[in-house]
């Protein structure tokens, strides 16, 4: 089977999570939340979510609590940095408990 | 304010320029979003434009952009959500717009676009050749060249169907000054005949924030399954698309010509005209005005017993090969004049020529011409006088520029 | 017409304008391709010189009529007709340069045709443009506007096309107040034209 079956004239795809691949391969850093910090899940409600709004991966579920999908979180760093209450940190892979 | 006088039912003829009848053939297409910055020649179309949305005759969004690079980047963005775009330019804003032209073709979006041909600087010139245009011939683009103001019009309004029908975006173009600063007799058709004969353009995808989506992402070397688990073209897959519509297109612009000339009594000539061809042992090929001019030298030609004909090339991508073939089949010489230089090689036209008739079994001696770069006037007579010198060169001769001084 | 057994191509009879930037002299010249249209020519083109042109500089356009539509676009250079809208650019602007053997030279002036300098080859009309069209209050921003009087010597000197197709071009460009001053002139300066 060829490409052509898609239908599309030109290159286009719905945004979606895994869009780029399996980039949680290109995790060098994991995000780990902390979530007596966080704004949503104190306020047990669906308020600042920046880390999903910010996501480039869209690896981060909008919900609560927020969950991140390390399948294709690449480890970039945006929700740690963009985080209002340092609720999520960058810790190295390697001291992760599954880490290799 | 152009004079009307009534000509047959439902067209009135005008007294117009070039520009004007580019302007007025995007006002009958109804076009919705028009992005251009003015150059000479080029001006007088977008000025004209945006006289007719100010007075409220043309219901279009007319964006005021500060380069032509932002000109087409507008209709790029108005053509994704579903917009009939127009845009003008020449020359150095043609190769301003150099980066986008590429994307229109690769995003597929029916754009037209008005070429005013005109020489590129260096040395600053307002005048004409083809330069502009040919310097963006692998663009992705249809280019049609017209050759007097009636196809200005005809080509416009034929363009924006050609566009919608094969998803490509096309440029026509037309020599500056020469056409665009001159006024002639142009048979315009009513609005309601333009309604008929161009349907509206619906796009083949649309930016909605209802139902989101990337165009023309990141696309890597190699076919990927998408979200759905849809294998989608990797990026030679769509450029293979983009040349079969280019191929494709050959049909279409025949088609679309022929349609034209049911509803309004005209045809361009589909992908070439000839003149006097049918019996000629010698022809001319041009493109644009010099393809008229060239008429003239035929005319006097025959009248001195030498059997030439002309061959003006109307679409040059995609380039008509086959009729070239066609067309070129009783000649001995054929004689190509070009307004434009494929620097360090020969005349674009002359070189295309070629290697469409390698392998044909049609061998005529095929002789490149350079001609009228920067406005240099070209007179009939001095294409006569060509023709005849030609007669004495061997079958490969070197290129050569006619009335260069140096 | 006699104008279409000259050496120009194809039977057509070529027109060359004298003026000075801001006179006027491209507008008439496409007036004329207009009114010959009417006229019943279907090869009818004008064109401005094509370069950079100031009020005041020397500048020309020209008009080619023909019974069929036309495919030439090329410089002018052997004209059938020459019309100066300033006379002084008989001098300066080498006005009937090319001007073929029994063309016609139409002069902005107040003159006799016979004390415009010419050689004999061609015969010359003369008349006095812009004290008609001072007299039709053809006055913008201090200018005299000579144009549309001098498309009525050209009418009359050339026969090319008749009063009433320059009548009804310009009928159609203005309104109508400014359109009746425009046609007073043409009017004036046709019965006024010196042979």
């Amino acid at each position: 089977m060829g490409t052509r079956d898609c239908g599309h004239l030109s290159a286009m795809a719905a945004p979606a999570k895994g869009e780029a691949g399996e980039t949680g391969r290109w995790r060098t850093m994991r995000p780990v939340v902390d979530h007596t910090k966080c704004t949503a899940a104190a306020a047990d409600s669906l308020v600042c979510l920046r880390c999903w709004c910010y996501c480039p991966e869209a690896a981060i579920e909008k919900a609560v609590p927020i969950e991140i999908d390390l399948t294709y979180c690449k480890g970039c760093g945006i929700c740690a940095e963009g985080c209002p209450s340092k609720a999520i940190t960058m810790v190295p892979e390697v001291e992760c408990e599954d880490g290799e | 304010m152009a004079s009307r006088m009534a000509a047959a039912a439902d067209t009135e003829v005008q007294i117009i320029t070039g520009n004007q009848a580019m302007a007025l053939a995007a006002k009958r297409c109804r076009v919705q979003v028009v992005a251009a910055y003015p150059i000479t020649p080029q001006s007088q179309v977008t000025e004209t434009l945006s006289e007719y949305v100010a007075a409220g005759e043309l219901d279009a969004e007319y964006v005021n952009v500060e380069s032509e690079h932002s000109a087409l980047s507008v209709c790029i963005g108005a053509s994704s959500v579903g917009a009939r775009a127009f845009t003008a330019t020449s020359a150095n804003g043609l190769a301003y717009m150099c980066e986008p032209l590429h994307w229109a073709a690769g995003a597929r979006l029916p754009i037209v676009l008005g070429c005013v041909n005109r020489a590129m600087a260096a040395p600053w010139s307002v005048l004409n050749d083809q330069q502009d245009s040919m310097s963006q011939r692998d663009a992705g683009w249809i280019q049609i060249f017209a050759r007097n103001n009636q196809e200005i019009f005809d080509t416009a309004v034929q363009a924006f169907k050609i566009a919608q029908t094969v998803s490509v975006p096309v440029m026509v173009c037309y020599d500056g000054y020469l056409l665009s600063h001159t006024v002639m007799p142009v048979d315009v058709p009513s609005q309601e005949a333009v309604d008929t004969f161009l349907p509206p353009y619906t796009p083949h995808t649309i930016l909605d924030p209802a139902d989101p989506r990337n165009l023309n992402q990141v696309t890597l070397a190699d076919p990927r399954e998408n979200e759905k688990g849809v294998l989608c073209h990797g990026y030679m897959e769509l450029r293979y698309l983009l040349e079969e519509a280019l191929e494709q297109a050959r049909d279409t612009i025949i088609a679309v010509d022929e349609e034209y000339a049911a509803a309004f009594g005209r045809s361009c000539g589909g992908m070439l005209w000839t003149y006097r061809s049918e019996d000629a042992e010698v022809l001319l090929v041009a493109a644009g005005s010099l393809a008229s001019e060239a008429s003239v030298a035929v005319d006097a030609l025959r009248a001195d017993g030498c059997k030439a004909g002309v061959i003006g090339v109307r679409a040059y991508r995609p380039f008509p090969k086959q009729e070239l073939i066609e067309a070129t089949a009783p000649a001995a010489r054929v004689l190509v004049f070009d307004k434009s230089l494929s620097y360090g090689n020969e005349g674009p036209i002359c070189g295309d020529v070629k290697a469409a008739l390698y392998g044909s079994g049609s061998h005529p001696a095929v002789h490149g011409y350079i001609a009228g770069l920067g406005g240099r006037d070209v007179r009939a007579a001095e294409l006569a006088e060509a023709v005849r010198r030609d007669a004495a060169k061997g079958a490969v001769a070197p290129t050569e520029w006619i009335n260069c001084r140096i | 017409m006699s104008y279409f057994s000259s050496t120009s191509p194809g039977g057509i009879c070529e027109i060359r304008w004298h003026g000075r930037g801001g006179q006027g002299a491209i507008t008439s010249a496409k007036y004329l391709a207009e009114a010959a249209y009417r006229a019943g020519f279907r090869g009818v083109t004008s064109q401005p010189s094509f370069g950079a042109e100031r009020r005041g500089a020397p500048v020309t356009a020209s008009t080619r009529l023909s019974p069929e539509p036309l495919r030439t676009f090329c410089r002018v250079e052997r004209p059938d007709v020459v019309i100066v809208l300033d006379e002084t650019l008989l001098d300066c602007a080498d006005a009937t340069d090319g001007l073929e053997d029994g063309g016609w030279l139409v002069v902005n002036s107040p003159c006799e045709p016979g004390a415009i300098a010419a050689d004999g080859r061609f015969s010359v009309a003369t008349a006095d443009a812009t004290a008609v069209a001072a007299e039709c209050g053809l006055v913008v921003a201090g200018a005299i506007m000579v144009n549309t009087a001098m498309l009525g010597a050209v009418a009359r000197a050339t026969g090319l096309v008749e009063l009433t197709h320059i009548e009804e071009t310009l009928r159609d460009k203005f309104p109508e107040a400014i359109a009746t001053r425009n046609i007073e002139a043409a009017r004036a300066a046709f019965e006024r034209t010196r042979l």
